[in-house]
């Protein structure tokens, strides 16, 4: 019994509790914005450092004996992602202090904005495929709603092609939690695990698999399926696209992980190929269709496609270096992606408009704010020494091992129209000359720094990971040692008599 | 009676499939109906089909007597449809709204977001 694993799920659905509770008082709200994604990062990095220091934390709910009990699993890479989780949370409630209008807190923002991080944290933290799916849901319920607050056209354009794609991979994870259960008879993914390897119909687990991958990948909005993410993305407030840049896809890419190291390693050779191939078609098309586009939210918004690409490529890869990859690379990814998207909406505040077209002259007025978006943007196309090119040396050397050379060539080459990309933002909107009256500084509500803070304090950590990436680099790589072997993480939830037992009762 | 409930199963996927393809956003709502309602038939056709059987432990008993309808499958189905409820009630309003702003029943008078 260990209440730590609870906490980040418990946190942030208090907070939203007393933001229901306090309905009509705005700055009670506010500071329960802050507060609450602050003691998250607290209670976060606490999961951490006992994760770290005990491997697997376990707890069982209602103190039942697992499998039978729905339990909480923590071991690196979701104690990473939680901690990544609060990373985003907190500066992205700093920056809604003047990012997010009455109107959007009085339609309830802030009770949604708790309740999708705890929805995101109880993803992570679940070891029940069931549970995961419900958690998923609580997930989707909220990222809904804000998705429409405000009920602009845009968004509700936007709104029916994300609602109708994610509730149709939805259905299609619980299609495939059906025939597994109807396979295996537990829902608990250790038990899974265990008893997955004593089935004989291996044809009708890499159906499964399949069906997982493609429930997933609409999620993780990977090549085929991502239409929905460049179509919704751009419409909400900047903060609620932050916050789902940040962390929703991040989500799904992190059920690939978890269900592709520890439930199906059956037949990688067929499955971990698929992956791969879909993981080198997202980088292409997602970069490639930034390069299309001529408004700072899409053209992010396409990047995250392509950059998903880059993290499903190093568990295709699927060598200890090529999964501390994606997991140093998540990271990386998260930080930049919410900065840039806080950093379109500090460059909308001032200039009026997302359009490129419009925008012009913001390096001769606020040289600051071109510095701090060449950190994020130089990093995500991948240049040293910042956190990106870390992220892409790791992944890259991975290919080069096992000689994928076709993979390593492609993943170079995304990186270099990136770069593109990102020189494209910053010679519109930052340095040629403003045109001529086209839009007019948006009224902002309150003081900018708070959305100035959230902006450094993101750059800096960047920076942080580029200039001293040992911590991250050793916890991606503990990360990563455990989802390569999945039986340390079925015996830590099952204990071995269990496993005993059932590999007794399987035994002719 | 397996068979008849994987035709049936089977028939309610295709027809959500077809729904959700068709132009109209009312159209789309009922194709997601359907395709929860599938995904609800098969959990409970997989866990399988007992008759007459409720998972009961009489009284100094640790176990039902005999093979009995699997408990945890309903449970889940249960919990699948209340969340399914929830997010159609959602869908439902959505729609309803995003033809009040487009005012046209056609996917295809959707698509600023797209380009």
């Amino acid at each position: 019994m260990n209440g730590v694993i609870a906490l980040p799920i418990l946190v942030p659905l208090l907070a939203g509790a007393l933001s229901l509770i306090f309905w009509r008082s705005h700055t009670v709200q506010r500071a329960l914005g802050v507060l609450g994604t602050g003691l998250l990062l607290v209670v976060s990095i606490d999961l951490l450092l006992q994760t770290w220091a005990q491997g697997h934390l376990v707890m069982e709910m209602g103190n039942w004996p697992a499998p039978f009990a729905i339990v909480l699993v923590s071991d690196m890479l979701a104690a990473i992602m939680v901690l990544l989780t609060a990373i985003v949370g907190l500066p992205v409630a700093v920056y809604s202090l003047s990012g997010i209008s009455v109107r959007h807190e009085r339609y309830g923002y802030y009770p949604l904005f708790h309740l999708l991080l705890a929805g995101v944290n109880g993803a992570f933290l679940t070891g029940d495929i069931f549970n995961l799916y419900v958690w998923f849901e609580v997930m989707l319920v909220a990222s809904f709603a804000l998705l429409i607050l405000g009920g602009e056209r845009a968004q509700m354009e936007g709104a029916i092609k994300y609602v109708t794609l994610n509730l149709l991979s939805s259905a299609l994870f619980l299609t495939a939690i059906g025939l597994l259960y109807g396979l295996t008879g537990t829902l608990n993914m250790a038990d899974i695990a265990l008893k997955l390897g004593e089935v004989e119909d291996t044809g009708l687990v890499t159906v499964i698999a399949i069906l997982f991958l493609v429930a997933f990948g609409i999620k993780a909005a990977a090549f085929p399926l991502f239409f929905w993410l460049p179509a919704s993305y751009h419409t909400p407030k900047v903060a609620v696209s932050a916050l789902f840049a940040g962390l929703l896809t991040k989500v799904g890419v992190y059920a690939l992980f978890r269900v592709f190291t520890l439930i199906f390693d059956q037949d990688v050779g067929y499955t971990h190929d698929i992956l791969l191939w879909i993981a080198l078609l997202t980088m292409l098309t997602g970069v490639l269709g930034a390069a299309a586009q001529f408004e700072f939210r899409r053209i992010l918004s396409f990047h995250i496609v392509s950059q998903i690409g880059y993290m499903i490529l190093g568990l295709a890869l699927f060598t200890p270096l090529a999964i501390l990859g994606g997991v140093f690379y998540i990271a990386h990814h998260i930080v930049v992606k919410s900065n840039l998207f806080l950093i379109s909406g500090l460059t909308y505040q001032l200039k009026g408009s997302h359009e490129l077209r419009d925008l012009g002259g913001l390096y001769r007025s606020h040289p600051g704010l071109a510095i701090l978006f060449m950190i994020p943007a130089l990093s995500l196309a991948g240049l040293p020494p910042l956190s990106g090119f870390f992220a892409k040396f790791i992944i890259i050397r991975a290919g080069i091992e096992v000689e994928a050379w076709f993979a390593v060539g492609v993943a170079l080459l995304v990186g270099l129209l990136t770069l593109y990309s990102m020189v494209k933002i910053w010679n519109e909107a930052f340095w040629k000359a403003q045109p001529a009256g086209v839009a007019a500084p948006v009224p902002a509500q309150g003081s900018l720094i708070w959305m100035w803070l959230p902006i450094i304090a993101l750059a800096a950590l960047t920076l942080a990971i580029g200039l001293y990436g040992q911590p991250l680099f050793l916890m991606a790589e503990r990360a990563a040692a455990q989802l390569l072997d999945p039986a340390g993480y079925v015996e830590a939830v099952l204990g071995l008599d269990y496993i005993e037992s059932v590999l007794e009762a399987t035994r002719p | 009676m397996e068979i008849v409930m994987a035709v049936v199963i089977g028939g309610l996927y295709a027809a959500a499939v077809y729904m959700l393809l068709r132009r109209s956003i009312v159209k789309l709502v009922i194709g997601l109906v359907l395709l929860s309602n599938a995904a609800n038939l098969l959990i409970f056709t997989v866990a399988g089909l007992v008759r007459g059987a409720p998972p009961l432990i009489y009284p100094g008993e640790v176990l039902p007597p005999g093979i009995s309808a699997d408990p945890l499958a309903q449970a889940l189905i249960l919990t699948a449809i209340v969340i399914g409820f929830g997010v159609l009630a959602f869908a439902v309003v959505l729609i309803h709204r995003a033809f009040e702003v487009v005012g046209a029943d056609d996917m295809d008078q959707m698509k600023d977001t797209d380009t």
